[in-house]
């Protein structure tokens, strides 16, 4: 069943900016990397999928409904976005900022039915940040907070999850929890995910397949082991790469070269 | 949630009456506080008759029109500051400090300038004082705002400029004035509590009934928009919408405040930071709390401005500024970057 299918999609900015062209399809449950250089377009491509923005001309439909159709709660059901910055502007606790995730599902005034408690505790619990609970977002470290911000997007029990660089900012051993945290929840929840990443090898590493973008356009699709090609990523980035391969796990290495 | 709302609402109302009492029982002529609660008893139950004439007269004609004029200004400023603190997702925003006092003040003055203010027409002055916070609002949101965000820096200095602009418009509009026609420049600069008729009480009540019920439906998107207008946003929410709502009834509460009492400056500073410390940053808690507290905070301290000189009265304005001004200086050093406890 496709998840996501785009046809032709173009967004232009007021600045210039373009996003020209785009189709391409996800498959439930599968995870579609999309990497490509600086201002390529890719954060304008989840806002665009999360209906922030109004694409210009072209379609999406998620599962077999036209975007258009939907309110912006039905969208806000079916994807949730973890954002590359969150900050609230008030001292908001873990628990409040994750029960936010709920509005979606929210009638009247809004206040939280046994059916919020219940989603937004299995957010925290499936995040490992039920112990951060009753802290605020400003005493938590990067990978916490990310964590949270997760929390805060499973909460809305979406089909879809859109992650915005969710690696960015953290080390080594928080890069790989995100991304062992990202891989359970496609087994466990079903989810279909779209991650962007700059980090070409976590990128390579946990999609199914990835979409390169470059100036707006798709540039190459394909399964990793496609698009993961010296000639391609040179033409993309405009610098020699090297890729090779871990001797160990047998996974797809990338490395610029100077 | 709901219980924890109305667990603080009970605390808040009885603190509200104690209030209340308190204020009616205190000024020159003496009022035990039993014999004020009494007196109001009186009118629905039969009660013994234990005070004087002339104290029924002086707390039922004199001082409770003013203590209800107390807690109406107070909730409808702390309301005000409450939703424009949300929706700039800045806690220094104030109907004061953005400007939108000193447009809703120049609203009533130039509905008494051009003779709306005369006869019936008395009961649209509180809609002339909306209409004036809503041109000063829009104005300090389109001079401040940068992409859609609000940063401090512009808005504190837009709130200047707006606050400045309306207040010597107010200044020329009185000296063309006949002295009479107006209630003087002090009150609408530095606002005072006078005795209102009840008419206008009614009005000013029915603004506050409105703008409550807008902006508390709006609780939860408020609570959304602390994260930004993005992230609301991509939780189904709609930022500008909610905006839209909130700065016209911030606008509508604030205009109908002023046009009785002048702007009472940082009411809508001080309460809804002082909620928020006690009961966290949630709107649908904030909202109702900073409007009891409001009530409660006004009467407290117009009390303590009538009495306190005694006889000669104190603006209330003047009593808030003496504690808002050093609340915001410290709020200014201390919390202004984190804004967290």
């Amino acid at each position: 069943m496709k998840a996501i299918e785009v046809t032709d999609l173009a967004f232009r900015y007021r600045n210039g900016r373009v996003l020209d062209g785009i189709s391409f399809v996800v498959e439930a449950g599968e995870v579609l990397g999309v990497i490509g250089p600086n201002s390529a377009g890719k954060t304008t491509l989840l806002r665009l999928l999360s209906r922030v923005l109004v694409p210009e001309t072209g379609k999406v439909t998620l599962f077999g409904r036209n975007l258009d159709a939907l309110t912006k709660r039905e969208v806000a059901r079916t994807v949730a976005v973890v954002p590359q910055e969150f900050q609230v502007a008030f001292p908001f606790t873990v628990e409040q900022v994750v029960a936010m995730g709920r509005y979606p599902h929210a009638r009247g005034i809004g206040f939280e039915t046994g059916e919020d408690r219940r989603a937004a505790e299995q957010a925290l619990e499936e995040t490992g940040t039920r112990h951060l609970a009753g802290k605020y977002l400003d005493q938590l470290s990067g990978g916490e907070k990310q964590r949270v911000v997760i929390a805060r997007a499973l909460a809305q029990e979406p089909r879809i999850l859109l992650l915005d660089e969710p690696m960015a900012h953290l080390d080594f051993s928080h890069q790989m929890e995100i991304l062992r945290l990202l891989r359970r929840l496609k087994a466990e929840r079903g989810l279909t995910i779209i991650l962007v990443s700059h980090d070409l090898n976590a990128a390579a590493g946990c999609s199914d397949r990835l979409l390169l973008l470059k100036g707006g356009t798709v540039l190459t699709a394909g399964r990793p082991g496609e698009v993961m090609r010296a000639e391609i990523l040179e033409s993309a980035y405009g610098c020699p790469i090297w890729i090779g391969t871990d001797p160990q796990t047998g996974m797809i290495r990338i490395l610029p070269r100077p | 949630m709901l219980r924890r709302l109305m667990g603080v609402m009970a605390v808040l109302t009885a603190g509200l009456a104690a209030a209340v009492v308190l204020a009616l029982s205190m000024g020159t002529v003496r009022v035990g506080w039993l014999q004020s609660m009494a007196i109001l008893g009186a009118k629905i139950l039969p009660l013994p008759v234990f005070w004087t004439e002339a104290q029924e007269t002086i707390v039922l004609t004199l001082r409770l029109p003013r203590v209800l004029l107390a807690a109406i200004v107070g909730s409808a400023l702390s309301l005000a500051g409450a939703g424009f603190q949300a929706i700039s997702r800045n806690p220094l925003a104030d109907p004061g400090i953005l400007g939108v006092s000193s447009g809703a003040a120049f609203g009533v003055v130039m509905g008494v300038f051009t003779g709306l203010g005369t006869g019936a027409g008395i009961l649209l002055l509180p809609l002339c004082g909306a209409a004036g916070a809503l041109v000063a609002a829009v104005a300090v949101y389109g001079i401040a705002s940068i992409d859609g965000r609000l940063p401090i820096q512009t808005l504190l200095l837009a709130g200047v400029v707006v606050s400045l602009f309306f207040a010597s418009a107010i200044m020329v509009a009185s000296a063309l004035i006949r002295a009479e026609e107006l209630r003087g420049v002090v009150f609408y600069l530095i606002g005072q509590l006078r005795l209102a008729d009840y008419p206008t009480l009614g009005v000013v009540v029915g603004c506050l009934l409105v703008g409550t019920g807008l902006i508390y439906l709006q609780a939860l998107p408020l609570n959304l928009l602390a994260a930004g207008e993005e992230a609301a946003a991509q939780l189904g929410a709609e930022p500008e919408r909610v905006k839209r709502i909130i700065f016209v009834a911030c606008s509508l509460v604030t205009g109908a405040a002023v046009s009785v009492s002048g702007s009472v400056a940082f009411v809508g500073l001080m309460v809804p930071h002082a909620v928020r410390l006690c009961l966290g940053p949630d709107n649908r808690l904030v909202i109702p709390a900073s409007l009891l507290a409001g009530a409660m905070f006004l009467v407290l301290t117009d009390t303590l401005a009538r009495t306190v000189a005694a006889p000669v009265e104190i603006p209330v304005g003047a009593v808030t500024s003496f504690l808002g001004a050093p609340f915001f200086a410290y709020l200014l050093r201390t919390r202004y970057r984190g804004v967290y406890p």
